[in-house]
């Protein structure tokens, strides 16, 4: 299980990040499959943002390489791997505050007014048809504000939907999502579920980090656990629940 | 004479309108805190004053003088925009440190502190203006289209871009924007402008030494764009307006004029604490400093 096949969208190969003195991810290996729900789970600490922030070119590897669609993406700038069809949501999350829920969410198309000489030409006015496709993605993800909202002014669960709507937004080929439900009520919770399925049954490949057990193995195809920066084992959900290995990282021996 | 006193007035605010809007492009839109902009006011300034007194005429000098004061601007940004919040600030104060030290050795060039008198009125199309009314229209033209052009930048998807970078850059670069070209583009703009604001004022007071350009200077732009509001240039006007026309009763007061120039700065201080504690955004801002 979790080897590279023909349908493989991302590798994580051999790569190890750190910090110092600290290890966070060391010789790392995991395979994430094209048109399924990829879940990685572990304790705190075991490296999973870590992994996330390596993928998205936030942090250098130290060794090791990233391969995302058959090309390889290691240490490439962040948005030259965001163009590539890489959308991701954070931990904490991360929005323009200072900005409306619409220009969240506009500003993860390019448009042609964002090339500095062609912007004398152009304003922020959205044409109908992304209009369109920002209401469409807003009544997905089940946000009732108003477009003209500022961010800043939405409870945390409203800032969640914000930031996995404007993920969608994107051409993505692969959504990666850290902890998605944290911080969100149940209704949203199992909302979520429902749109997550959804995306995939459309053919999306998603990477969900999760700490809602019952969550992440009810939606999952395949399940990734990382402890102390390394793989620990990788299966379907159902074994992934009743190893020994993984109960015992998660609650000690 | 009054008169003459209130052009005056209002030619150093379309200047400073000027350098104010471009400012906030940077400060206001792009979050970056460039103390740097008193050298790119300073860099056009002297460029065009050299090139007219050589020669050239007033119209190519005043746009080699924004070219000029661009270029720096990009060259600044080479290093500097990997650099945040207060590590900028020092890093673009430190550079108007290198233009202020340049001014003043590179005597041969500048003649030092003894300044660059009998800069030529400008002249175009056979026209001179050489009347106070003349420079007021003239100014407030340039002002209005370098207004015009900034504010248009702004209100683009560019300008909302730089927003973005602004409020969040990691979230902005994984949506695919390339943050540090953004950050470079909208500093080399705002120093262009800046440049031409010093072209205006150099060839208005036809005197020009570096302590014109000095760091005192910084503090009253910052004062004019804060007071305003950042990212807003209606903030950014109305606040040259408040700044340059507040100080001005001093001089009708009867103190000496050893007291005035200190008290012109005092007052700035306190304008700037009084906004800052009272109405931290400013009059017609939507972001406060340093919040992201």
């Amino acid at each position: 299980m979790n080897t590279k096949q023909p349908d493989t969208i991302l590798e994580f190969n051999n790569v190890s990040k750190h910090f110092g003195g600290v290890k966070a991810v060391r010789n790392c290996s995991f395979y994430v499959k094209k048109g399924q729900i990829t879940g990685l789970i572990g304790p705190n600490g075991a490296g999973k943002t870590t992994a996330f922030n390596l993928i998205t070119g936030l942090l250098k590897t130290n060794s090791g390489n990233i391969i995302f669609m058959n090309e390889d993406i290691t240490d490439k700038p962040t948005h030259y791997i965001a163009n590539k069809g890489l959308a991701r949501t954070f931990q904490k999350v991360r929005l323009f505050d200072n900005l409306t829920i619409e220009e969240n969410l506009l500003l993860a198309k390019h448009h042609p007014g964002e090339n500095f000489f062609k912007s004398f030409f152009f304003t922020r006015k959205p044409s109908k048809s992304l209009l369109k496709k920002v209401k469409q993605v807003v009544n997905l993800v089940g946000l009732t504000k108003p477009l003209s909202t500022l961010t800043s002014e939405l409870s945390y669960g409203q800032k969640r939907l914000v930031e996995l709507a404007r993920a969608l937004m994107m051409d993505y080929k692969l959504l990666m999502l850290d902890e998605p439900t944290a911080g969100v009520n149940p209704f949203i919770r199992k909302r979520l579920k429902v749109l997550l399925r959804k995306l995939r049954s459309q053919g999306k490949t998603i990477l969900l980090i999760e700490h809602d057990m019952d969550f992440v193995m009810s939606l999952s195809d395949e399940v990734i656990v990382l402890d102390a920066g390394k793989k620990l084992m990788a299966d379907k959900p159902g074994k992934v629940r009743k190893n020994k290995k993984v109960l015992e990282a998660y609650l000690g021996k | 004479m009054i008169e003459a006193y209130l052009i005056h007035i209002l030619i150093l605010i379309c200047i400073y309108i000027v350098l104010a809007v471009s400012l906030d492009l940077t400060v206001g839109f792009a979050g970056m805190l460039n103390m740097g902009h008193v050298a790119f006011f300073g860099i056009g300034a002297y460029t065009s004053a050299l090139l007219t007194l050589g020669g050239t005429p007033f119209l190519p000098a005043l746009i080699a003088g924004a070219i000029m004061a661009g270029i720096a601007g990009f060259v600044l940004s080479l290093p500097t925009t990997k650099l945040k919040g207060d590590y900028l600030a020092v890093a673009t104060l430190g550079f108007a440190f290198i233009i202020e030290s340049v001014l003043k050795n590179w005597v041969s060039l500048t003649r030092g502190p003894l300044g660059l008198p009998g800069i030529p009125r400008p002249e175009f199309f056979g026209i001179t203006v050489s009347s106070q009314l003349g420079y007021l229209i003239f100014s407030a033209v340039v002002m209005a289209i370098c207004v015009f052009l900034i504010v248009r930048v702004e209100k683009s998807p560019f300008g909302r871009m730089l927003e973005a970078t602004r409020d969040d850059e990691v979230a902005a670069s994984t949506l695919g924007k390339d943050v540090y070209k953004t950050k470079a583009i909208a500093l080399t703009v705002s120093a262009f402008f800046a440049g031409i604001a010093g072209s205006l004022y150099a060839h208005y007071i036809s005197f020009i030494d570096p302590t014109t350009f000095s760091l005192l200077e910084v503090i009253l732009l910052f004062s004019i764009i804060i007071v305003g509001g950042l990212g807003s240039s209606k903030g950014a006007i109305v606040g040259a307006i408040i700044l340059l026309i507040l100080p001005e009763p001093l001089r009708f007061l009867g103190f000496p004029s050893s007291i005035v120039g200190p008290a012109r700065q005092i007052l700035y201080a306190l304008i700037l604490l009084l906004i800052l504690y009272f109405r931290p955004k400013g009059i017609f801002g939507r972001v406060e400093l340093g919040e992201s």
